[in-house]
């Protein structure tokens, strides 16, 4: 299991083997409150980096969740359509969202480290 | 705009409680504390949910005659209403749209008590000021607070709070009384569909009052995000989403505020599209609207008729934690008002299939009957 890699719109991805898991970061689901629906993208489609690709949307409002690398879908998490909170409960283990597969790895390497993302998150 | 925000008299006390501060209608306001706003909403349906809206408009209407001159800012009939007793009014403009909508309450024959939005109460007073005699005083009341105590457990905590005589009104009912030993003027009323009241103090009482309550087993704080939750499960209009100076009372299904004795008159602001649209039918209406599945449709999506011809649009729509599932409410033209009516809602890139549902999503479950001892 790789080491967990961080976008500046807190989501997160981890490289397993050949495919890479995404979710949004502890902070994300803080921010956005009690988590109600996910709008997860179809198995086959080819994302490009930054792409608008998902939605999560609390109580209050719509976010979208952009691929942090390019790649293809190659599985989304069906349980958050029955239990959306799992984003909240569990943003870095069970509420994942999607899986791609990379069209290149070497993508990762531009986000940020646990450590980095960490100094950013004091930015803000 | 400012970029100064106002503070409520109970800012400290939010935010000493682990409060998400927004800006709201010009005032910082908790939308949610740590719990959230799913716990925040089901401890007010299940428990007792204590609300700051002090943000709100309190402004006094006071002098000889003052029903009546009221009644020339509003249809509804407030010659008719008792002291003691508290009305749902709308304040209509020259053109028949809705000013704002308020709590009016008659504190005695001559004394009058509104309770306005954050938004409006400005522009609100201005008109009231210039549509009311002179020797009618129109007072805003910017030293009080006001905050809201809802949910089944309200009457049960009020009596523990010492205020019996508040926990005895019938819904709609005004009193000035005590709140846990604060003077304070009640009433029986609220914004979530439960039972509960709302309480004015004095800004200098209004964290003894809020600590009081909150110290109570069954009560917690609840924000803004729940309050909407709330009151759209209720089917009630949010002021500036569902309603505005474009919208009359008619289409707003608001006609039951226009009282029997102004539609004899007709000698309220607006009078000549509000008697058309009653005699006639408006063109479109407010109805709730229940999506299949469970992405929520939000203020602005299109809705369209089955057959895919755009027929109105949603005003207000998120989650409704009681009901489980997305609720909305919005306008659609009248032929596609009626219940169970299929519609269509173009949410991003898909239609997602609804159906017009009675208002309220979830019953109404407020004290109708003065209770005795």
């Amino acid at each position: 299991m790789s080491e967990m890699k961080f976008t500046k719109d807190h989501e997160w991805i981890r490289l397993d083997g050949d495919v890479a898991t995404v979710g949004i970061t502890d902070h994300a689901q803080t921010a956005l409150g009690d988590v109600v629906f996910v709008d997860l993208p179809e198995v086959g489609r080819i994302v490009s980096a930054g792409e608008a690709c998902a939605v999560v949307e609390s109580v209050k409002a719509a976010s979208d969740i952009y691929a942090p690398i390019s790649g293809k879908v190659v599985e989304v998490n069906h349980a958050l359509a029955d239990n959306p909170g799992l984003v909240n409960a569990s943003p870095l283990v069970d509420g994942w969202f999607f899986r791609l597969e990379p069209s290149d790895a070497a993508q990762l390497e531009a986000l940020m480290d646990e450590t980095a993302y960490a100094a950013y998150l004091e930015t803000l | 705009m400012t970029d100064t925000l106002l503070a409520t008299p109970l800012d400290a006390l939010h935010r000493r409680l682990g409060a998400r501060m927004v800006p709201f209608a010009g005032y910082a306001l908790p939308v949610q504390y740590p719990s959230g706003i799913l716990a925040e909403h089901a401890q007010c349906r299940s428990r007792a949910a204590l609300f700051d809206v002090s943000h709100m408009g309190q402004v006094l209407v006071e002098g000889p005659g003052a029903a009546e001159a009221l009644q020339r800012a509003t249809p509804s009939d407030l010659c008719s209403l008792r002291p003691g007793r508290q009305r749902y009014a709308l304040l209509t403009t020259d053109s028949g749209g809705i000013l704002d909508d308020a709590m009016i309450a008659r504190l005695a024959d001559d004394r009058f008590l509104l309770v306005l939005n954050a938004a409006r109460k400005t522009l609100d007073v201005a008109r009231l000021r210039a549509l009311l005699p002179g020797a009618v005083a129109v007072t805003p009341l910017d030293d009080r607070a006001l905050v809201a105590l809802q949910g089944p457990a309200s009457e049960a905590v009020m009596l523990r709070a010492g205020a019996a005589e508040a926990a005895r009104l019938p819904f709609l009912g005004v009193a000035e009384t005590r709140v846990a030993g604060l003077p304070a003027l009640v009433s029986r009323s609220g914004y979530t569909g439960e039972d509960g009241f709302e309480i004015s103090v004095a800004s200098e009482d209004a964290v003894a009052l809020a600590e009081a309550l909150l110290a109570d087993a069954d009560v917690a704080p609840a924000g803004l995000g729940a309050r909407d939750s709330l009151r759209l499960e209720a089917g009630l209009c949010l002021y500036g989403n569902d309603i505005d100076e474009t919208t009359s009372p008619v289409e707003a299904g608001l006609g039951w505020t226009i009282g029997k004795r102004r539609r004899l008159a007709w000698d309220f602001p607006g009078a000549e599209r509000i008697r058309g649209e009653l005699e006639n039918g408006p063109a479109r209406l407010r109805v709730g609207i229940l999506p299949e599945g469970r992405q929520p449709a939000r203020a602005g999506t299109a809705v369209l008729a089955a057959d895919g011809t755009p027929v109105g649009v949603v005003t207000s729509g998120g989650f409704g934690p009681t009901v489980g599932g997305p609720v909305a409410i919005g306008f659609v033209a009248t032929g596609f008002a009626r219940d169970f009516t299929p519609l269509e809602l173009s949410l991003r890139d898909r239609l997602v299939p609804a159906r017009v549902h009675t208002l309220p999503f979830v019953p109404h479950r407020y004290r109708r009957n003065t209770r005795i001892g």
